[in-house]
């Protein structure tokens, strides 16, 4: 069967930098696959060739099933892929309801007369959050002054208003402390549960585990495997993420070092 | 109204410091008793031909800085807005009395040249990412020199005369520089009025105005979500310059004649009033109705210190003090909006 989102063997390349070799992964409705990475390990190439800001240089992309070429970031939105990136996009003078209909407003209006139809998108914002389980005060409060949990919460149930149906999270609980990293974690299966196909980047294993159904681990740009959940455990998980093998050698040479300063 | 108990009333003072609307009214209102105390061997408050004189003033101010704020709330200058006044004034001079135009087709080609001005200032800044306070000083002073330089080629003296002479001259002056008939009041207050009607709409009622705050408050997560920033900013630069290309019109049709330097030193001045008006420097804020009143207020401040027969330089230190004035209070109104409560 096709999958809703499928990367296939997709490479991206910044003249002679290669980001990204040969990455395949997939997601289906009501799943959450989780990319995981170190810094630099390609995580912020791969989401910008699935969300459209890039092309890829080989390799297709496939939604359900179909090849597709993303020219912009509106062309994987029109198709139901929205990412929410790290910087939010959103405006932090600008207040919760502007920001959630941004590059999206509600219209109503006559001929070429067409004015942002304020009250229903207010009126939509309160019961959106609401759905969520998100509490917010006020609409009309500034985005900027929201807490890091908060804005990401928003973020989250905009796209999930604009019927994506793939959700692309660009590491939301890296700058979270770890109560609102729970919170975020939570809007992350509410929207599993509405049916919406998550695709989550981060780089804690603790935070993926827990949240994920699949798991690829990216490292330098190559891809160092796809795992089910019930084909890893989350020792294993950690372990890949800090680098496998990379870590066994390093532990090998403390060995040694500690065995030439002798015991103490 | 969902009640939360995180929701604090709070106090008319500190919702006024997130309004930068009610703050330019206040000033202005301030303004206005100041010189009702300090002029008063005139009568500032009750006589009309004394309110008809600063509206016209303030209009003279108000008409452009509309433009102008939403350009600056969409994060971007244009200093090349004072000089428009004066090429789009000599070039209706130019086309009515060597071209032998009519004024209607006339003022229609000054619009054109106005829209092109505001496309190829627009272009440039979004095309080079320069910063658009150099890229229109460069516009203002290529005009400044083409204003002076051709006027002077083509009449031999330093202002374009007789445009009353045309044809279509008195239709078009009743429309755009006439009296209202009965207080001295004049019709460009009007246009000042529908203006600030049709811009404070724009900016809060569109989807237009939407996309103007998010390309001045941060561009990159603009375009993120699909807003054609480019697109938004191009076009502020267009209503911008094609505002100032009718104040050269109005200018043109009240005076009869057009001075080659007309128009310089006033992008400061719309400036001023965006800032009075609650725009910030750095964009992303500000307000059309507050610069409605940072007009006022400016041009209330010109009538009033002859008023009060002051020399009338101190003009530009009372502009001076309340550009200060209000860039402090901007700044604490920012600061608010940006802390978390």
């Amino acid at each position: 069967m096709a999958h809703l989102l499928e990367a296939d063997h997709v490479s991206k390349y910044y003249g002679n930098i290669v980001a990204l070799k040969d990455i395949s992964m997939y997601v289906d409705a009501g799943e959450v696959t989780c990319i995981l990475g170190d810094n630099g390990a390609g995580k912020s190439s791969f989401i910008k060739l699935l969300s459209g800001v890039h092309q890829a240089d080989a390799g297709r992309l496939l939604v359900a099933g179909e090849e597709v070429h993303f020219g912009s970031p509106r062309d994987a939105r029109a198709k139901g892929i929205a990412t929410v990136y790290q910087d939010l996009a959103m405006v932090p003078l600008m207040s919760i309801w502007r920001n959630f209909f941004l590059g999206a407003e509600p219209r109503k209006g006559i001929g070429p007369l067409k004015w942002f139809d304020a009250a229903t998108a207010k009126g939509i914002v309160r019961r959106e959050l609401r759905e969520m389980g998100i509490d917010i005060r006020d609409p009309d409060q500034p985005v900027g002054t929201l807490s890091g949990g908060e804005r990401q919460s928003v973020a989250i149930a905009r796209a999930v208003y604009f019927g994506a149906r793939v959700l692309i999270l660009d590491e939301p609980t890296s700058a979270l402390g770890v109560k609102q990293a729970g919170v975020v974690l939570k809007y992350i299966l509410q929207a599993r549960e509405r049916g919406v196909a998550v695709i989550f980047i981060t780089h804690n294993p603790h935070h993926a585990y827990p949240v994920g159904d699949r798991f690829v681990i990216l490292n330098r740009g190559q891809s160092l495997g796809a795992y089910e959940k019930s084909e890893i455990d989350r020792q294993e998980l950690v372990r890949l993420m800090a680098g496998g093998r990379e870590l066994a050698e390093l532990e090998h040479e403390l060995e040694a070092i500690k065995a030439e300063v002798g015991p103490e | 109204m969902v009640s939360d108990e995180r929701v604090r009333r709070t106090g008319a003072w500190s919702r006024l410091l997130t309004r930068p609307d009610i703050g330019a009214f206040l000033g202005a209102v301030a303004v206005f008793f100041a010189f009702a105390y300090f002029a008063r061997a005139v009568n500032w408050i009750g006589e009309p031909a004394i309110a008809a004189g600063w509206t016209d003033q303030a209009a003279q101010y108000g008409i452009v800085a509309v433009p102008v704020a939403l350009l600056m709330i969409g994060g971007e200058f244009d200093l090349s807005a004072g000089v428009m006044i004066g090429s789009s004034g000599l070039l209706l001079g130019y086309l009515t009395t060597y071209q032998d135009l009519n004024v209607w087709p006339a003022m229609l080609l000054v619009l054109l040249f106005g829209l092109a001005v505001g496309f190829v200032n627009g272009l440039t800044v979004v095309r080079t990412r320069l910063p658009s306070f150099i890229v229109t000083l460069a516009t203002f002073f290529v005009l400044q020199g083409v204003n002076a330089a051709g006027t002077l080629r083509l009449t031999g003296q330093t202002a374009i005369q007789d445009i009353d002479s045309a044809s279509g001259f008195e239709s078009a002056r009743k429309f755009f520089a006439g009296d209202l008939t009965q207080y001295d009041f004049k019709v460009k207050v009007l246009w000042w009025i529908a203006i600030t009607i049709v811009g404070a709409w724009l900016l809060a009622k569109t989807r237009f105005g939407n996309w103007i705050y998010s390309a001045g408050g941060d561009p990159n997560s603009a375009r993120n979500v699909g807003v054609p920033v480019a697109r938004t900013k191009i076009l502020l630069f267009v209503m911008t310059s094609a505002t100032a290309a009718l104040m050269g019109i109005i200018e043109a049709l009240e005076l009869r004649s057009m001075q080659a330097g007309e128009g310089i030193g006033l992008e400061f001045i719309f400036i001023i009033c965006a800032v009075v008006g609650g725009c910030l420097l750095t964009g992303g804020f500000g307000s059309v109705i507050g610069t409605f009143f940072g007009a006022a207020m400016l041009g209330m401040v010109q009538l009033g210190i002859v008023d009060s027969q002051w020399d009338s330089n101190w003009t530009f230190t009372f502009q001076g003090g309340i550009l200060f004035a209000a860039v402090m209070l901007n700044t604490l109104i920012r600061s608010r909006a940006q802390r978390a409560r």
